[in-house]
């Protein structure tokens, strides 16, 4: 992992909407942007509007936190968990 | 004032019809032919037959395509109606054959599920929690 992507990955995670977000793809993956936004409703949370969540996404995709897979023409958000193992690998085991 | 029509844009008013008629049951209240092969196709809910109808109108305004591509990608409804069972209308409708998005979900103060009209929309059901 280079340290420009050590970068974008903490920089995505330093953000608590984006951690959130995290936290709803972990409980379930393959969300498009209207669930996510629906499912933060029914938790009670702060309401994101669709434009908010949509930069969001970006951050987390351009990390490699997120990818993206189609369902028909519907842009489904799912989990990648390989930028935390790789920042554990490349720095974080090191001091753990 | 009040709301007497809302609308969605569909792809095929006929193919329209046979799906928010024949799939979802709803009634036909007006088919008024406005020349050019396009019509003033309204529907409502058989339960209510006097309340608000749904307007089946023609995509062809060039703004139309872009705007419903947009909401599909996204994964947003272009039209939200009520249930009272929901569980029980998304058998009734998979048995139809009707395309589930969404299964249902809690969504706060209503469960809700979205599937897809076949006319370029997706389309949210709702049930107000007990």
């Amino acid at each position: 992992m280079t340290p420009d992507e050590l970068d974008a990955l903490f920089k995505a995670l330093a953000d608590p909407t984006r951690r959130r977000i995290v936290d709803r793809l972990a409980e379930r993956p393959d969300q498009s942007l209207f669930e996510l936004c629906a499912g933060a409703v029914a938790k009670g949370q702060p309401v994101m509007s669709r434009q908010a969540v949509s930069q969001h996404l970006e951050v987390l995709e351009k990390a490699g936190l997120v990818q993206v897979t189609r369902a028909g023409r519907t842009k489904l958000h799912r989990l990648e968990l390989w930028p935390l193992r790789a920042a554990q690998k490349a720095w974080l085991g090191r001091l753990l | 004032m009040k709301i007497y029509v809302t609308n969605v844009f569909v792809d095929d008013q006929q193919k329209a019809l046979e799906f928010y008629r024949d799939r979802l049951g709803f009634a036909v209240k007006r088919d008024i032919d406005l020349g050019g092969g396009n019509r003033w196709l309204t529907v409502v809910s058989p339960d209510n037959p006097d309340g608000t109808e749904l307007l089946l109108e023609p995509s062809d305004h060039p703004a139309v395509g872009p705007f419903k591509a947009a909401l599909v990608v996204d994964g947003i409804p272009a039209a939200s109606f009520m249930v009272d069972d929901i569980a029980a209308e998304v058998a009734r409708l998979k048995a139809e054959g009707v395309q589930f998005t969404v299964e249902p979900m809690d969504a706060g103060a209503v469960m809700m599920a979205v599937f897809d009209d076949s006319c370029g929309n997706l389309i949210q059901i709702v049930q107000v929690k007990g």
